[in-house]
């Protein structure tokens, strides 16, 4: 009896943990915008994610970080984008987590987000020679993450901010930017996230971009 | 059970306090071999703890742990780094040593004489496939923009790259891995004709202009190693229309993107470009071509690719021109062409790190020649002494090219590659003289080879290239050995200095085989030293170079037929290349200047002494300017050739000497060449159009400034007349749509 119950609290206890230490990573998360910070997540969850091994969320956080990182150093080469170099090796790494945490948890509408995302890194990397490859499998990627969860936010804040930077020339469209954002808006209202470390990022960009548009 | 409870939780309270206490602290630095690394994740595997270094690479972290655990360490760019640690009481310091991982993008990669113009990811891109369609002077032909490239000469009269001295003949063109015979339309007399294929069934684009791989042989100069594209991004159907011709095809994508097929026609006529734009030459049958081509392409696994491209045309054209050797009279030419030309390619990894790249080529061309004379009123006639310009020619080749390379990779990025090459020629003339007499000849060839290479990685910034090739060509009855040799070392991040050593071997040109003399391979040595520097969107490279010519063929006309005689030719060649091409600086403007200089003599065939060859200039340079416009929706590209005046000569054989001797020679002007194209996309700015549209407008020429190629001579070198384009000025308009994703987009992305 008391075997028992040391390990189910034990148990009880590394879950709870595990929680925790989620819990107190996700403090803020959506605000980390330096270089440092991102790098700072990205190796926490990192840690996490190894230690756990059966856990996708770390998983999916650590490679969320990393696309993030990415996307600094994509957009510091100019609006246009660019610094290949760096981005690179930095969207596979997030390639490598994320694949780790779909091993765990299949057809997620969340790692679709994170597939178009990396994929969009990429092209951002070197817009010349790669929005052949990168702009349909983005594309592609966000459709699924759609079908998959209609009702997820997260994809309606991509759509919107996809249309909102893409100059009007090449398909951009502000006044469809601001449907989808709204769209989205109204999703997280709806949204509740299944616990407390499950993916919530978002309404802050779809904010914002609001507030460009008007 | 109360007290049992409240024991568990003073045991729980007390191991709290107890591990809260005995939190130990690991600290330390991370550096590479000069300096610290930021960014590292350090982590005690199996548990949260850890920590990231700080811009001095500085690290610390506690942790209630103890016993024995492994430090990890690791950062994207570097390789893993794990110790074994006991963690005890005390704190403990830990300096950790990154080692740079080594990947082909960071490490160096041996580029002496070669222009690569493919991969995608690697930044080091010269030229993009679409970069073809969108230079100016290349009329959408793929060795036209590679002749605005260092080391090709501006030769106007022929097709074919003349490479740093080197005949066309001495470039080889291969098409996956296999060689292509028949890469240009069948020659014409004083007219340069175009490559067969389209630039868009091309991914991948090496130009070598010496010292290339142990892979490739039978050209004494150049090599042109052209990839296709595996599979297409989606299916698609275009038609095209222009004063020139019309096409239509499609590409269908099969639903689980796993395999593909194609097929697309055109016709050609220049009926309607002939009749605005007035040509040298008076045509009887203004040419026209039909073409047809289809492929195939299946990922026969994650890492296979089986490919089949398949291309026939067939062309007619007949025209006359005032004949140099009788006033009042007019040459005829006529030309009928077919031809069949088949690939099939496979690639596949074999597990093991060992890999199979596989593929077969065969091509079956024919062409009828029909030559001779006529008067004014264009009734054939035969004139006393002139018989000889009326013949017929029927040539009938078949050839096959099969080739196997084994690549096992090794420790990093080195990797050995073997295997072997088998080429089939069969050439089978039929000559018939104005008297219906007919002279069938024929000749097979049977070329074998095998070859071995490895790339070593000495360090991710010193690499070599080791190879070697032995031939055996039938005919010859004779075995070569060639050895090659490149190595390149990075300087900086961005910068690199590269060397190549090569031996080629080459047959003597068909024409002059079989021979009644025996012949010998022609040979070539090349020297090349490189440095290069490509940072973000700009390149920067420089070659000198010295090639030494040895056994080449030289002829006796003691018969009244030019022969080859013996080896005994030789030459030179050397020079230095700049290339510079900048998309940087100014916004939306992509542009690339190239300068050649070329110092060359050869003493080769009916040559009277070691001469610079009629098509070799001295000084050779290229400025090419693209602009997109997107106000506009247009891209505006331009072109400006340039090359210093080339020689001519007039050889004579002297029957009483029994010797070649110059009856005359000289210098041609310089030549100067300006093109422009517009490419109009109206979809631009279209809400998810449907069709892509675009417009294309050149003109080659622009200033209609007066060309000169050199000099043709009457049969007894009485009478000389300049070689000029057929046209000063040509125009094209055309429109192309396509359904689907295609072509245009990728115009549009070029510009972006």
């Amino acid at each position: 009896m008391l075997v028992l119950v040391s390990v189910l609290a034990s148990f009880a206890q590394t879950n709870e943990k595990f929680v925790k230490a989620m819990e107190q990573k996700l403090v803020g998360y959506d605000s980390v915008r330096s270089n440092e910070g991102l790098q700072e997540v990205a190796n926490s969850f990192e840690r996490i994610a190894e230690a756990e091994k059966i856990q996708w969320l770390p998983y999916y956080y650590a490679a969320l970080s990393n696309v993030n990182l990415g996307f600094n150093y994509a957009i510091a080469a100019g609006p246009m984008g660019g610094n290949a170099d760096k981005v690179d090796p930095l969207a596979d790494k997030a390639e490598k987590l994320l694949n780790k945490a779909e091993e765990l948890s299949k057809d997620n509408s969340e790692i679709y987000v994170v597939k178009k995302l990396i994929a969009s890194l990429r092209m951002l990397g070197d817009v010349m020679n790669r929005y052949m490859t990168y702009g349909p499998v983005a594309a592609e990627a966000l459709a699924t993450a759609k079908k998959l969860n209609p009702e997820n936010p997260r994809v309606y804040v991509l759509e919107g901010s996809d249309l909102f930077n893409t100059p009007e020339e090449y398909g951009g469209n502000k006044a469809e930017a601001k449907l989808r954002l709204e769209e989205a808006l109204r999703k997280f209202e709806a949204f509740k996230p299944e616990s407390s470390i499950h993916p919530t990022w978002g309404m802050g960009q779809a904010k914002y971009f609001l507030s460009q548009i008007k | 059970m109360r007290s049992v409870s409240l024991g568990l939780l003073f045991i729980v309270l007390s191991s709290l306090v107890f591990f809260a206490d005995a939190q130990v602290t690991i600290s330390g630095k991370v550096k590479d071999r000069k300096k610290p690394v930021a960014g590292v994740n350090i982590v005690l595997k199996d548990t949260y703890d850890g920590a990231t270094s700080d811009s001095l690479g500085r690290f610390s972290f506690k942790t209630s742990e103890k016993g024995d655990f492994v430090l990890a360490a690791s950062y994207v760019g570097y390789n893993a780094f794990e110790q074994k640690i006991k963690i005890g009481d005390d704190a403990i310091t830990i300096d950790i040593v990154l080692k740079e991982e080594v990947t082909e993008l960071n490490a160096v990669t041996v580029t002496a004489g070669t222009f690569e113009a493919s991969d995608k990811k690697k930044a080091a891109t010269v030229l993009d496939p679409i970069d073809v369609v969108t230079t100016a002077s290349a009329n959408g032909d793929i060795t036209g923009a590679l002749k605005t490239l260092p080391g090709a000469q501006q030769v106007g009269e022929s097709e074919g790259l003349f490479v740093r001295g080197g005949t066309a003949a001495e470039t080889k063109t291969f098409i996956d891995g296999t060689l292509v015979n028949n890469f240009f339309y069948s020659s014409l007399p004083n007219i340069a004709t175009f490559s067969r294929f389209s630039p868009f069934i091309f991914k991948g684009t090496v130009f070598s202009t010496g010292g290339y791989s142990a892979l490739y042989g039978q050209g004494l100069s150049s090599a042109l190693i052209l990839e296709s594209i595996d599979l297409p991004e989606r299916s698609s159907a275009n038609v095209g229309i222009s004063m020139l011709n019309l096409s239509g095809g499609i590409q269908q994508l099969s639903k689980n993107k796993k395999s593909s097929w194609g097929i697309s026609y055109a016709y050609t006529d220049l009926s309607l470009a002939f009749a605005v734009i007035k040509q040298q030459q008076d045509y009887t049958k203004v040419p026209s071509y039909h073409n047809a081509d289809a492929n195939f392409r299946v990922k026969t696994s994650n890492t296979g690719m089986l490919k089949y491209y398949g291309y026939m045309s067939h062309n007619k054209l007949a025209f006359t021109v005032n004949s140099i050797d009788s006033i009042g009279y007019l040459d005829k030419f006529a030309q009928k062409n077919t031809n069949f030309y088949h690939n099939l390619s496979w690639r596949e990894s074999l597990g093991r790190r060992w890999k199979i790249y596989t593929g077969i080529s065969y091509t079956n061309n024919k062409d009828d020649i029909k030559s001779g004379m006529q008067d004014e009123a264009k009734n054939d006639v035969l004139l006393g002494g002139l018989e000889f310009k009326t013949f017929a020619a029927e040539n009938k080749g078949n050839y096959f090219n099969a080739k196997l390379v084994l690549e096992k990779r090794l420790k990093g990025l080195s990797a050995l590659r073997f295997g072997s090459e088998y080429n089939y020629t069969n050439d089978k003339l039929l000559f018939t003289a104005y008297d219906n007499q007919q002279f069938p000849a024929n000749l097979k060839e049977n070329i074998n080879s095998i070859f071995a290479e490895g790339d070593i990685y000495v360090t991710r910034l010193l690499a070599a290239k080791i190879g070697a090739r032995m031939e055996h060509s039938s005919i010859l009855d004779k075995t070569n050995i060639a050895p090659r040799f490149s190595v390149a070392y990075k300087l900086s991040k961005t910068a690199q200095a590269s060397l190549a050593y090569g031996v080629f071997y080459q047959d003597p040109e068909r024409r002059y085989l079989p021979s009644r003399s025996a012949l010998n391979y022609m040979k070539a040595t090349h020297y090349i030293a490189q440095y290069q520097k490509v940072a973000n969107n700009q390149s920067f490279r420089t070659e000198v170079f010295y090639k030494k010519y040895e056994d080449l063929i030289k002829t006796s006309a003691a018969n009244g037929v030019e022969t080859a005689i013996n080896n005994n030719g030789f030459g030179e060649a050397k020079g230095i290349e700049f290339f510079w091409r900048d998309k940087k600086t100014i916004k939306t403007l992509d542009y690339w200047i190239s300068y050649s200089y070329l110092d060359t003599e050869r003493d080769y065939l009916n040559f009277p002494s070691a001469i610079t060859p009629n098509y070799v200039a001295k000084h050779t340079g290229s400025v090419v300017v693209k602009k997109f416009v997107q106000k506009w929706k247009m891209n505006l590209n331009a072109a400006y050739n340039y090359n210093s005046g080339r020689p001519y000569y007039h050889i004579g054989y002297d029957t009483a000497s029994s010797v070649y001797k110059f009856n005359d020679r000289g210098m041609i002007p310089d030549y100067h060449n300006v093109s422009f194209s517009i490419n109009y996309l109206p979809f631009i700015g279209k809400k998810n159009p449907k069709s892509y549209t675009v417009w294309v407008m050149q003109v080659s020429n622009i200033f209609n400034i007066r060309q000169s190629y050199g000099y043709q001579y009457s049969y007894n070198g009485f009478r000389k007349q300049e070689i000029v384009p057929p046209s000063r000025m040509f125009v094209f308009i055309g429109c192309f749509i396509s359904f689907g994703i295609d072509r245009s987009d990728e115009v549009m992305n070029n510009a972006l």
